[in-house]
């Protein structure tokens, strides 16, 4: 005999007290502590930050060990308790020429001034599973340099003091106020470049590279090089307007990518590269890098381009579904029930079949 | 300051909570007088006013303060509590004054074809506000609803340029009633 | 639970959501922005619909919650378990009793009174967004009132099906101006929202939109004079356990030879006639 469906409240309990127990994993097996997430996961981290647009490790750490090691959850988590922060003021822009440099490179220029530093990289590794690894090996002591102080000139800028690199222009209004704040009025179309930045960097790192590579592959093209990446910490500071001074409240690491690409010109404007511009909190170069490209692509009405139809090159294409909360929100729910859409358009099509085939019957 | 301010809602959550409701009820029920108690407005504001203001206005809502309604008192009051900067008629998405104060009402923003909801909200003191006078029918009325209206004929222009259009609130002390742009009026 | 405001959300941001919801009532069918929050539930999952409820509720509010027309339905459990805990209002599973109902595909049996607040979740406001993805369009058609583009495609249908082949989510015009997405409800349920007695409020969270049918609102499912609307569901069916006729039902299949059967999707529905029989068998 059916009984309605009851005790709803009862298994959304019982689930949770699982999921809990699962979390946990075997109770022999030391937990987790935070540091050790922090500290062994940091890219994870890092993503986690970018994504969940709030620089806080210990507390992306947390997300991710909430989360049982699921990024987008972890995000999730973090932006669920980001909504909920007050607001103190904004900050002014960071200035990634003082960064404190941890890796730069360029793919432009053989040398030039601060130099090519790899960094702690996984380029050039050979993707060779390390064994040691997994009896808690010691780690060789890497040679250490003296720091360099001084700032390091972007490498874009060179270029830019002989001509060649179109210069950027910060948008008219500018003031503190008005930095367009995607959280905080709805995105509406056309979009402009700090707003699609805005969207980029706390976008979906999957979704961004797949757009970016599809732009290499021709889908909206415009071939770029990387003319600098940067990975480092930068200062932020803000105007307190009770003190009447700047004062300096964070280090953040973050990764800057500035891509140059084909260039413009016409019979009046002599020729010049363009810039895509990347950047991420903490350390995320396929990330930044992608950013800078899809940013590019979406200049192209800007830039007078071919609109080819290549998604990248698409504003409300690219940033309606570059957010992995919003998207995988939307995606998830179909598991909800849907009893009731569900049993129309079953009774829809019962009724247009049996047409039909009264009709077929009746020709016949 | 210069006048001692008047306090704002006692529990911001709840009070803020139960007077956003009596407006959502007189502009879901147009002609329909609502209350808004407990809260003293510094001169010339209603009661019903500073509600208003408190449950809808802050630091991203411009507000204008026409005639007798914009006093030191009040901006102080509006300033400290609210935040709102204060703007002429054309940048405001609120306004509060008397009907003549006002002034035409086609110096608010009227909303555009694609945005109609970007346009201005009138609070309007009136002296008298009772059921009574002009006709509405339209959403929100089951068959016809009688107010006090100060301007028939500005008001029935108003309603022609539907999607587009001013919203009013009138208040009379205590009592509030609203006319959206969607009520079509007749006269008695 | 004083860590958090009343019904969760700051007020900065409840000021924001009555600023729209109040636009969204003066211009009936009109589809607001609005600025939508992060919820602590997923996108897709009701974040409209809670942040509309959270901007509306008093705390001498009765709230209801009904997921497929069922209060017991696991999303519905867990709305109504959130509410309880950030507002401390009383619930119900009555709707006679409830002064706000949150709804996800269905409207209640019960007709609905006067000042009742029907609160709809909505996945997809946009009603020509399968007709045409981009917003910076459609929102052109909305502003010239151009929906020939709607009709080709209901008229498409007639000509394929002989019918307009919309079961649920079927396009409705507000007072003869906007085209309005009534949410995935059946279309048995739309004319429900002609002339309610109730403020119905619909929330789009992913989507940022809010939009408003106030009480008394004059609602037409779009149809063609030959070919006229009908609300339709199982036919010739009845509730198993209440023996209702006249309200929506879902299918049950109850073992692997074809056996089905047909249940109110109104569980208050269906419970109250059910209580009321076994009075009456009683007495």
């Amino acid at each position: 005999m059916y009984v309605a469906v009851k005790g709803g409240e009862r298994a959304i309990g019982n689930a949770h007290d699982w999921l809990a127990e699962a979390r946990r994993g075997d109770p022999s097996v030391p937990d987790l502590a935070l540091a050790q997430i922090r500290e062994q996961l940091a890219l994870a981290v890092d993503r986690v930050m970018a994504e969940g647009s709030l620089y806080d490790p210990d507390l992306a750490a947390l997300a991710l060990k909430q989360a049982r090691g699921d990024t987008i959850e972890a995000v999730f988590l973090i932006r669920a308790f980001r909504t909920t922060l007050p607001r103190f003021g904004t900050s002014h822009p960071v200035d990634t020429g003082q960064m404190q440099i941890i890796r730069r490179i360029s793919a432009t220029y053989k040398d030039a001034p601060g130099g090519q530093i790899l960094g702690p990289t996984f380029d050039y590794t050979h993707r060779l599973l390390d064994f040691g690894l997994a009896d808690g090996d010691t780690v060789p002591q890497a040679p250490e340099a003296p720091a360099s102080h001084s700032a390091v000139p972007h490498i874009l800028s060179h270029l830019g003091a002989e001509g060649l690199m179109q210069p950027e222009h910060a948008p008219e209004a500018c003031g503190a106020d008005d930095v367009p704040d995607l959280t905080r009025t709805p995105l509406e179309f056309p979009a402009a470049r700090p707003l699609r930045l805005q969207a980029l960097t706390r976008g979906d790192e999957g979704f961004l590279l797949s757009l970016a590579y599809s732009t290499q592959r021709g889908y909206g093209r415009n071939h770029a090089f990387v003319g600098e990446l940067r990975i480092g910490h930068v200062r932020v500071a803000a105007h307190l307007p009770e003190l009447g001074f700047d004062v300096e409240f964070a280090e953040i690491q973050v990764t800057e990518c500035e891509s140059v690409n084909q260039f413009q010109g016409s019979k009046t404007q002599p020729a010049q590269f363009t810039r895509g511009y990347g950047l991420v909190f903490g350390q995320s170069e396929r990330k930044a890098i992608s950013m800078a490209l899809v940013d590019r692509a979406l200049r192209a009405q800007e830039l007078g381009e071919d609109m080819s139809d290549a998604p990248a090159q698409d504003a409300e294409f690219v940033l309606s579904h570059c957010d992995n909360i919003q998207s995988s929100g939307f995606l998830e729910h179909i598991k909800l029930p849907h009893y009731v859409d569900f049993q129309a358009e079953l009774e829809l099509i019962r009724k247009l079949r049996r047409e039909a085939c009264a009709m077929q019957e009746a020709a016949e | 300051m210069s006048t001692q301010l008047t306090a704002g809602f006692t529990d911001p959550a709840r009070d803020g909570a139960r007077a956003f409701r009596q407006v959502l009820d007189a502009m879901a029920h147009p002609g329909r007088i609502a209350t808004l108690d407990g809260l003293q407005a510094p001169a010339p504001a209603s009661p019903a006013a500073a509600a208003i203001l408190l449950t809808l206005v802050d630091s991203t809502t411009p507000l204008y303060l026409a005639g007798a309604h914009d006093c030191a008192g009040l901006r102080d009051w509006v300033g400290f509590h609210t935040g709102a900067p204060l703007v002429g008629p054309s940048e405001a998405t609120f306004a509060l004054g008397t009907w003549d104060a006002l002034g035409p009402l086609s110096a608010y923003a009227q909303g555009n074809a694609e945005y109609p909801d970007r346009s201005a909200t009138l609070i309007v003191e009136l002296d008298d506000l009772r059921t009574g006078g002009a006709i509405l029918t339209g959403p929100g009325i089951e068959t016809e609803a009688q107010l006090s209206l100060p301007d028939l004929p500005a008001l029935t222009a108003n309603a022609a340029r539907f999607p587009l259009g001013l919203d009013f609130l009138f208040t009379c002390g205590h009592r509030l009633a609203a006319l959206p742009r969607s009520t079509r009026l007749r006269a008695c | 639970m004083s860590a958090y405001n009343f019904a969760y959300l700051d007020e900065a941001t409840k000021r924001m959501l009555r600023r729209a919801i109040l636009k969204a009532v003066a211009i009936p069918g009109y589809q607001v922005p609005f600025s939508s929050r992060e919820m602590p539930m997923p996108y897709g999952w009701g974040t409209g619909g809670v942040q509309v409820t959270a901007a509306c509720l008093v705390p001498e509010d009765t709230l209801k919650v009904i997921d497929q027309g069922a209060d017991d339905t696991t999303n519905a459990v867990s709305i109504r378990k959130f509410f309880e805990r950030v507002a401390d209002v009383a619930v119900t599973g009555q709707t006679a009793e409830a002064s706000i109902i949150q709804t996800r595909h269905r409207i209640p049996e019960t007709p609905l009174t006067e000042g009742q607040i029907l609160v709809f979740q909505v996945p997809i406001p946009e009603p020509l967004r399968f007709l045409e993805p981009r917003e910076t369009e459609t929102r052109v058609m909305h502003a010239l009132e151009d929906y020939g583009l709607m009709q080709v495609r209901l008229y498409e249908d007639i000509a394929r099906h002989g019918e307009i082949a919309r079961a649920y989510a079927y396009p409705v015009r507000v007072e003869g101006r906007y085209i309005m997405d009534p949410s995935p409800i059946p279309k048995f349920d739309n004319p429900k929202l002609d002339n309610s007695h109730a403020l119905q409020l619909f929330g789009a969270g992913r989507e940022g939109r809010i939009y408003a049918l106030p009480p008394y609102t004059r609602v037409e499912s779009l149809d063609f004079e030959d070919y006229p609307f009908t609300a339709t569901k199982a036919a010739g069916q009845a509730c198993a356990l209440c023996g209702s006729t006249s309200s929506y039902l879902d299918e049950v299949i109850t073992d692997d030879a074809g056996g089905r059967m047909f249940v109110c999707s109104d569980t208050d529905y269906c419970a109250s006639r059910v209580a009321a029989q076994s009075q009456e068998d009683a007495a």
